[in-house]
C-alpha cells in the first residue's frame, strides 16, 4: 500500500528526515509516535506531497509520487488526510464541506454527493448537523465532520496527524471511537498520535521517530512493554 | 461675515450635475482599478518571478509618488510624445484607474493572504484543483477581509477625485471654481460642494458599515 524508501527532507540546511524507509500493508493501522519537532508530522505531510520529498521514493498503491510526472492530485484523490486544527470550510455548511469536493473532483451529482454526505454524518454521528456551520460545533464535532469529510472523497488510505491534540480532554473519546470504528473496517491508517492508549489498543505496529530517524518500529505489545532502544525506553518514561 | 448663498441660487443645478461627472469618473477608475488591482494581486501571489517583480514595482511607483504628479504626467506628457491630444477625462480614469490599481492590488493581496494556510491544505489533500480552490474556497473567505479596505479605498478616491479639477474636468471642484470666478466670490460655492463631498462620503461610509455588518453576521451563524 505504502512503500518508503530512503526518504530524506530539509527545510533549507536543517534535515528533518534522515532518511525513512518503511512499508505500509494494506488495512494495516500505523501510529507514529515520538517527541515533538522529531518529523512526524513533515514525514505524513511528505506521503501526500503537502511537502514535497528531498530525496528518496514514496510509492502508494503502486503510483510512484516523487516521480517527474507523477499526477499529484490523482494520487491526492486516494489518500484522505486529517490536520490537528481540522480546517473545516467555514463558509459553507457540513453538507457543504462534504459534498464540494466529491462534485468537483469526483464529478459526483449533487444528489449523489448529499446521499453520501449523510450517510457518513449517520456513521459519525452528526446526522442533525448537516446544515450547521463549522463555527457552532465543538472541537470534537469538527473533527469528526473534518473525518467525514475525508471519507467522502472514498480514499484508500488515511493519514491523521494529531487529530485529538488540540481538543478538550472530554471531547478526545469521541474522535478516537470514530477512528476505532474506521480501523475495523478495514481502513488503512497512518494516524500521528500523543494517544498511547490508542496506539497500543487500535495500531498494528508502532514506529517511533526521533530526530528525524526511524529508531524502533514494531507491533504495539512488544513495542511498549519491552523496547529495544533505549531513546524508545526514555520516552516512553516520559509519556506514559 | 458676510455670507451670501442667494447670488449663488441660479449656478447650483451647473454644480449639482458635477456630482454625476465626478461620480461617473471614480466608477469607471475603480472598475479599472479593480480589474487591474486583481490581476496585480494574482501575479504577487501566484505569479511567475517576472510578473511577480512587474507587479511589485508597479505598486512601488504608484504608491510612491504623487497622484497629482501621475495626473499631469498622463495628461501633459501624451499629447508631447504620442501626438494624441488626451481629453481630461480619459486622463482622469487612466491616472485614478492606475494608481487605484496599486492600492486595491495591495488589498485583495493582504486579504488572501490573511486567510489561514491550512485552507489551502485541506483543499490540496481533497485534490481539488487550484482554480477551483482559488474560486470557491480562497477567495469568498478572502472577501471578507476585501471587503471593508474596499470600501476605504472607495472613499479616498471620491474625496482625492478632486484633483482632477486641476487638469479642467468639469468635476464637483472644477464646477465650484468656475462659479466662484463668475460671481466673484470663491466661498459660498466651495463651501456648497465641501457639504456634497462630504454627503456623498457620508454615504458610502454607511453603506461600507452596514456591509461589514453583514459580513460579521454571517461568520456567527
Ligand atoms: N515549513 C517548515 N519550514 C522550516 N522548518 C520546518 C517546517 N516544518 C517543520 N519544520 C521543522 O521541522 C522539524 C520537525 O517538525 P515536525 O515534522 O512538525 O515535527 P513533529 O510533528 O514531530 O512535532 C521541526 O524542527 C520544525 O521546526
Ligand atoms: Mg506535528
Amino acid at each position: 500500500m505504502i512503500y518508503v524508501d530512503g526518504l530524506v527532507k530539509s527545510f533549507g540546511n536543517l534535515e528533518v528526515l534522515k532518511g525513512i524507509s518503511t512499508d505500509v500493508k494494506p488495512g494495516e493501522v500505523v501510529a507514529v509516535i515520538g517527541p515533538s519537532g522529531s518529523g512526524k508530522s513533515t514525514f505524513l505531510r511528505c506521503l501526500n506531497l503537502l511537502e514535497q520529498p528531498t530525496r528518496g521514493t514514496i510509492r502508494i498503491s503502486g503510483r510512484d509520487l516523487t516521480s517527474k510526472n507523477a499526477d499529484i492530485r490523482a494520487a491526492r484523490q486516494e489518500i484522505g488526510m486529517v490536520f490537528q486544527h481540522f480546517h473545516l470550510f467555514p463558509h459553507l455548511t457540513v453538507l457543504g464541506n462534504l459534498t464540494y469536493a466529491p462534485m468537483k473532483v469526483k464529478g459526483f451529482g449533487k444528489a449523489q454527493a448529499e446521499e453520501q454526505a449523510q450517510k457518513l454524518l449517520r456513521r459519525v454521528g452528526l446526522s442533525d448537523k448537516a446544515g450547521a456551520y463549522p463555527s457552532s460545533l465543538s472541537g470534537g464535532q469538527k473533527q469528526r465532520v473534518a473525518i467525514a469529510r475525508a471519507l467522502a472523497m472514498e480514499p484508500r488510505l488515511m493519514l491523521f496527524d494529531e487529530p485529538t491534540s488540540a481538543l478538550d480532554p472530554e471531547m478526545v473519546k469521541e474522535v478516537l471511537d470514530v477512528m476505532k470504528d474506521l480501523a475495523k473496517s478495514g481502513m488503512t491508517m497512518v494516524v500521528v498520535t500523543h494517544e498511547m492508549g490508542f496506539a497500543r489498543e487500535v495500531a498494528d505496529r508502532v514506529l517511533f521517530l526521533d530526530q528525524g530517524v526511524l529508531i524502533e518500529e514494531g507491533r504495539p505489545d512488544t513495542f511498549f512493554s519491552a523496547p529495544k532502544t533505549s531513546r524508545a525506553k526514555d520516552f516512553l518514561e516520559k509519556v506514559l | 461675515m458676510n455670507l451670501d448663498f442667494s447670488q449663488m441660487t441660479p449656478y447650483i443645478p451647473y454644480m449639482l450635475e458635477g456630482i454625476w461627472v465626478t461620480l461617473k469618473f471614480v466608477f469607471v477608475a475603480l472598475l479599472i482599478g479593480a480589474l487591474l488591482g486583481t490581476l496585480l494581486a494574482l501575479f504577487k501571489i501566484s505569479g511567475p518571478v517576472p510578473l511577480r517583480a512587474f507587479a511589485i514595482a508597479y505598486t512601488s511607483v504608484f504608491r510612491g509618488t504623487p497622484l497629482i504628479l501621475q495626473l499631469m504626467l498622463i495628461y501633459f506628457a501624451v499629447p508631447q510624445l504620442t501626438g494624441y491630444d488626451i481629453t481630461p477625462f480619459l486622463s482622469a480614469i487612466a491616472a485614478f484607474g492606475l494608481n487605484s490599481a496599486a492600492y486595491i492590488s495591495e488589498i485583495i493581496r493582504a486579504g488572501i493572504q490573511a486567510v489561514d494556510k491550512g485552507q489551502v491544505e485541506a483543499a490540496q489533500a481533497l485534490g481539488i484543483p487550484y482554480r477551483a480552490m482559488m474560486k470557491d474556497i480562497i477567495l469568498p473567505q478572502a472577501f471578507k477581509n476585501i471587503l471593508p479596505a474596499l470600501m476605504n479605498e472607495v472613499i479616498t478616491l471620491t474625496k482625492e477625485s478632486a484633483l482632477v479639477s486641476t487638469i479642467g474636468y468639469l468635476d464637483l471642484m472644477r464646477r465650484a471654481q468656475v462659479v466662484g470666478a463668475s460671481m466673484y466670490r470663491q466661498f459660498e460655492p466651495l463651501l456648497f460642494v465641501g457639504l456634497i463631498y462630504w454627503i456623498l462620503v457620508m454615504i458610502l461610509t454607511l453603506i461600507g458599515r452596514r456591509i461589514e455588518r453583514r459580513l460579521k453576521a454571517s461568520d456567527i451563524r
